[in-house]
């Protein structure tokens, strides 16, 4: 097992002349609540989608769980969950048939797929909704069984896109606290957010602007650096330099 | 005068028949009005009615009670002149996505038998900054230009109420101020502004706020007026284990609620007392946590929020 659940070296993605991710290097530890930040069209969800390998990179390498990138695509996506920004189940499944799907795509075998199905039923307080369609729950649960169904097949990294996009207090903090049970299991956390008391519960956060990296560390620290009282300062201070639009 | 008025609205969405017949209450009579040049701010979770109160307002659905006056119309009798005055953005981008940016615009003025020229000076500020890509279909925009075009459009016939739905969802920090800081000046015009959110540090740049769950404004106030419906002590701690600390403090009988809020915790205790305080910190350095940042802080309006919600579901 390698030490890094992510390397990235130089990444690089342009579509024409337009540079959207600009030669971005960064580490991500194993088990660690890494907080991925930027302005819309900052270029956070390219260096995503190639992050996962559904897009490839136009220079530079990047290996993720173990996997080099440009080799090993498959493998990476066996080995990650991902949540995308637009709600990712089946609304016109039942909660049950889209634990099987994914389980199914995922390649879990009937029996654990059978237990995973009761213990994540069980933990949501969601058995007696199994049977109802998915689009009939209200966002909170959708959310929260969407995170779940992206950990069902236990990865090792875990890619969630502004989870809790328009979601009220109350459930974005039982959101972050499935976050940090699964971060507590060995499972590493990529995480997009807009909510800057949100980049406070990570380990570390990287601040993209203009398709680069301008700074990475602990909340504490570049709290520190920026002499600024929240996360909120510090991300307005880096994302008015930005200089092209989105 | 106020410019929006609501009086006991209801409203029960029903579907199916016979066995499988289902109702929905999504407002269980809410009122609160609104003044010229104000804005007002509807905060409240996913399903708690907003949406259903917009529609009602731009008279695009009835409500099944109550009533509502728009810049002294009402709703019900006088849609037609109401849909001259007021300006909709719902929270789902709803523009044609293969019109361009300035085909959406002159559609939108057309509607209103009015042409993009005419009212130019109204857009103007949010629309140069779009302007530069009005050959562009607005499918291929990002989600602030997006905004920034539908919040054009809907202002395009100058209208003298606003209904803004969710806008921000969805938006990076920066772009938010952007736009809070359009509305304070659309706001300075004299229009009249309605606003829901899911930020609760949006409440703040707000006249007025409504705290809605569950079909019922629970708390209808300024913003300063509701962080002062919060009336226990409230205390903010921090550590370097946080996610330990939150659950440890949950396990303590001397707390009565601790939520993660940013780089602290916000704790209130069963029994507010000097030497509850003292127990508590005494008690937690036992379990692994010393040297802990422990001070008195005032509400906020998510404080309240979550106070009530977690209340209201226990």
């Amino acid at each position: 097992m390698p030490e890094h659940a992510i390397e990235a070296r130089e990444l690089t993605k342009r579509f024409g002349d337009f540079t959207a991710v600009d030669h971005i290097s960064f580490d991500v530890r194993e088990g660690e609540i890494f907080g991925f930040l930027g302005a819309n069209g900052a270029g956070k969800t390219t260096a995503m989608r190639m992050l996962i390998a559904l897009s490839f990179p136009t220079s530079g390498s990047a290996r993720v769980a173990g996997y080099d990138l440009l080799k090993q695509p498959e493998q990476i996506k066996r080995s990650i969950g991902y949540m995308s920004q637009r709600f990712s189940l089946y609304q016109d499944l039942t909660v049950n048939e889209n634990i099987r799907f994914y389980g199914g795509i995922y390649g879990l075998s009937d029996n654990m797929l059978a237990t995973r199905t009761r213990e994540l039923l069980q933990r949501l307080g969601l058995e007696n909704e199994a049977g109802q369609l998915v689009g009939s729950l209200p966002l909170g649960w959708k959310q929260k069984l969407a995170f779940s169904v992206a950990i069902l097949h236990r990865p090792k990294i875990v890619f969630l896109d502004e989870p809790t996009g328009g979601v009220d207090p109350v459930t974005r903090r039982a959101f972050w606290e499935m976050i940090y049970e699964a971060a507590a299991s060995g499972i590493t956390v990529f995480v997009t957010t807009h909510y800057m008391d949100e980049a406070e519960y990570c380990d570390r956060v990287s601040i993209m602007v203009d398709g680069r990296i301008d700074a990475m560390d602990t909340p504490a620290n570049l709290k520190r650096d920026f002499q600024a009282a929240s996360m909120d300062e510090v991300f307005l201070q880096l994302a008015r330099k930005a200089t092209r639009g989105e | 005068m106020d410019r929006i008025v609501v009086d006991r609205i209801t409203k029960t969405y029903v579907e199916g028949k016979g066995k499988s017949r289902k109702e929905t209450t999504a407002l269980r009579g809410v009122s609160f009005s609104c003044a010229e040049g104000e804005i007002f701010g509807l905060i409240g979770p996913d399903g708690a009615g907003k949406t259903t109160l917009f529609r009602i307002l731009t008279t695009l659905i009835l409500p099944d009670g109550g009533q509502a006056r728009i810049d002294g119309l009402d709703i019900v009798q006088d849609f037609r002149e109401i849909r001259k005055r007021v300006g909709y953005m719902p929270g789902r981008f709803s523009l044609y996505q293969d019109l361009t940016v300035e085909e959406n615009m002159n559609l939108f003025a057309s509607i209103f038998h009015t042409t993009v020229e005419e009212n130019y000076h109204l857009v103007k500020e949010i629309y140069q900054q779009i302007e530069p890509f009005k050959d562009r279909r607005a499918g291929q925009l990002s989600g602030g230009m997006k905004q920034k075009l539908a919040l054009s459009c809907a202002l395009i016939h100058q209208p003298r109420v606003l209904l803004l739905d969710e806008p921000t969802t969805g938006v990076d920090a920066v772009s938010r101020k952007e736009f809070w800081d359009m509305l304070d000046r659309l706001k300075a015009q004299g229009l009249t502004i309605l606003v829901s959110t899911p930020y609760m540090d949006e409440a703040a740049r707000c006249d007025k706020v409504g705290l809605i769950q569950d079909g019922q404004l629970f708390s209808l106030d300024t913003p300063q007026g509701i962080c002062d419906e919060f009336t226990d002590p409230l205390w903010a701690v921090a550590g370097p284990a946080m996610y330990e600390l939150l659950q440890a403090l949950r396990r303590s009988e001397l707390v009565r609620t601790a939520f993660a809020f940013g780089d602290s915790h916000h704790v209130t205790l069963a029994d507010p007392t000097r030497e509850a305080e003292t127990a508590l910190l005494r008690w937690l350095a036992d379990q692994g946590h010393p040297d802990l940042q422990w001070k008195r802080i005032s509400p906020t309006i998510e404080d309240r929020f979550m106070a009530f919600s977690t209340e209201s579901h226990a």
